[in-house]
């Protein structure tokens, strides 16, 4: 069983299964149903990016809420403006990537909770920006009536549309991100976080790889706000406040930091969740906060580190059962004085 | 010395440290080609100082150094590698959450195109039987022992013609030091150079050619290894002054 599990065909059906039912699930779904699940999508963009940030390079940041905001208002104000879709969402990509970069400077210097302020003061920054000057961001009313895009003719303008949209445009996202972390970059992030004087000492230029770590992350964050603004048609300077960071945050580590499915895993408890559980009502936050602190106190790698310790427990039982079949064949003579040694 | 061996590391007047403090001053040595030298001193006399000011991970205020008749001063640790040093840090150095094959795939991170990884890996799995068998494990599963030997493996990748070991033997079973000092002996014998600095100093100047000493960050004494452990007085300085007459 356990060499089912971990095998690549189990993983494969799994992933394949979900694929298939993402994209018939539509069919049978309201347009609210359609909302829920794209949410889900592009908040796990969004996770997906701070977990190259936070899972594999191990800088931690507070800040990706206010880059799924930028992304956002960039990607808002250029088509309220009459430009494609498709430049409006690049760009929104490039001003993270940039702001991303310049924001990494900082963690060159300070790192965990010094760094998670620094982060935090940069959130808060970009909020103020969003909600004072109303030349560019229109202050607190928001943006509203951003059109959705019509793509070779393909308009998608419709919930079931958009819906197909943002599938398209997560899978392609979550793509790139799987082999950035497959290539050496990921190795090298990872390198980065485990010892970064060891990784220093391999050859890994660490200054230019945390720089990246941030400026990859975030601009997975901007994508992830280019794809929020067509989707909710209608936001202001409020959906990206603090709250949004600290719940992306708390997507990556609930999820499990580090591992590729756990950014679509900690979104789904944080987007589908709350939906599912309405029938609590107001009891829903009590509930919801004691998982959190009863799964980091028993696993604190998160649910995807729950599956994986699961794993590791049928191996151990595997091998320890033939650990004894093999001592019991050792025979009587030696198990007299040789029973505890061995390793 | 003899002149027979070629100078491929040179230290010369070097001066080095963190923030306001000052480890190396003046510093100045040469290590022969395909030789063990090994390094000794109290603690805080500069040894691992040394290596990370020679590896480019902490600047040379002043001085230079030339291996194989280049000025590599201040250079980056990925040109050094591309260069032919290979540096080990103290301690456990591998990256326990990663697998033992991703552990050797870092080693050639820094390698030129040109260099094929994936054979070098094949070859070093071949050399260290060991780390084929456990390659898609992670590495925190290795023992100690064999931690290290995946951490030498990963080190001798790039072909290294210099190698900066720091503290080899700590942590180690008797057994897994005289493997790894029969590694680097190995080593030697293929011409590789290999300046360590080991705080069992005796039996690492018994497998030394030359011997170093370093105090407050100046070279004391450079002599044969021989020399040095015959030398009473760095038998009573470092290595704990009973050498000659109740040695075990």
């Amino acid at each position: 069983m356990m060499d089912f599990l971990t095998s690549r065909a189990f993983k494969g059906t799994v992933f394949a299964l979900l694929m298939v039912g993402l994209i018939v699930l539509p069919f049978f779904l309201r347009p609210f149903g359609l909302l829920l699940i794209a949410m889900w999508m592009v908040h796990a963009v969004a996770a997906l990016g701070l977990n190259l940030t936070l899972g594999y390079a191990g800088q931690i940041s507070m800040a990706q809420g206010a880059f799924v905001g930028i992304g956002a208002y960039c990607t808002g104000l250029m088509t309220l403006a009459g430009v494609p879709y498709p430049i409006a969402f690049l760009c929104s990509g490039v001003l993270c990537f940039g702001i991303g970069w310049i924001l990494g400077y900082p963690a060159l210097r300070v790192q965990h909770h010094y760094l998670a302020f620094v982060t935090l003061a940069f959130s808060t920054l970009v909020f103020l920006i969003m909600r004072n000057e109303e030349w560019l961001t229109n202050g607190i009313y928001g943006l509203t009536d951003i059109p959705r895009p019509i793509l070779f003719g393909w308009n998608t303008g419709k919930a079931q549309d958009f819906y197909f949209f943002t599938l398209l445009m997560t899978s392609i996202l979550a793509f790139c991100v799987w082999w950035i972390i497959r290539s050496p970059w990921g190795r090298a992030f990872v390198a980065l976080r485990e010892n970064p004087v060891r990784a220093l000492s391999l050859g890994v230029d660490t200054r230019r790889y945390t720089l990246m770590a941030f400026a990859m992350g975030s601009s997975i964050g901007g994508f992830a706000g280019a794809l929020y603004a067509p989707l909710v048609q209608f936001f202001e300077p409020n959906s990206f406040s603090l709250t949004l960071s600290l719940k992306l945050l708390l997507m990556v580590i609930v999820g499990g930091a580090g591992t590729f499915f756990g950014p679509f895993i900690g979104a789904a408890t944080e987007v589908l969740l709350p939906e599912w559980l309405r029938i609590a009502q107001g009891y829903y936050l009590i509930i919801y906060a004691m998982l959190v602190m009863i799964l980091m106190m028993f696993c604190p790698t998160g649910i995807i580190g729950l599956g994986e310790r699961f794993i590791s427990h049928l191996r151990q039982k595997k091998i320890s059962s033939e650990r004894s079949a093999q001592a019991e064949a050792m025979g009587q003579d030696k198990a007299g004085n040789n029973g505890g040694a061995g390793q | 010395m003899d002149t027979e061996h070629t100078t491929v590391l040179a230290l010369d007047n070097i001066v080095a440290g963190y923030g306001a403090m000052t480890i190396l001053n003046g510093t100045t040595f040469k290590v022969r080609r395909a030789t063990i030298t090994t390094v000794i001193g109290p603690n805080g006399a500069g040894k691992s100082t040394v290596f990370k000011t020679i590896f480019g991970m902490l600047k040379a205020r002043a001085g230079t150094i030339t291996f194989d008749g280049t000025d590599i001063t201040n250079t980056t640790p990925r040109h050094l590698l591309a260069c032919g040093i290979c540096y080990v840090p103290q301690g456990r150095n591998i990256f326990p959450e990663l697998t033992v094959r991703h552990n050797l795939e870092l080693g050639g991170f820094a390698a030129p195109s040109s260099i094929n990884i994936d054979e070098r890996i094949e070859a070093a799995m071949v050399r260290f039987p060991i780390l084929r068998q456990k390659a898609d494990a992670q590495a925190s599963t290795l023992s100690g022992g064999q931690q290290k030997l995946l951490e030498i493996a990963r080190g001798l990748l790039l072909d290294p013609k210099l190698i900066l070991i720091d503290e080899p033997s700590i942590g180690l079973s008797p057994l897994m030091v005289q493997e790894t000092f029969d590694i680097l002996k190995n080593l030697r014998a293929k011409g590789v150079t290999i300046l360590m600095v080991e705080q069992n100093a005796k039996s690492a100047l018994q497998i030394s050619d030359d011997g170093l000493v370093l105090e407050l960050g100046r070279t004391r004494m450079a002599e044969t290894a021989e020399t040095l452990l015959n030398d009473p007085r760095v038998g009573q300085l470092f290595l704990g002054g009973a050498m000659e007459p109740t040695a075990a």
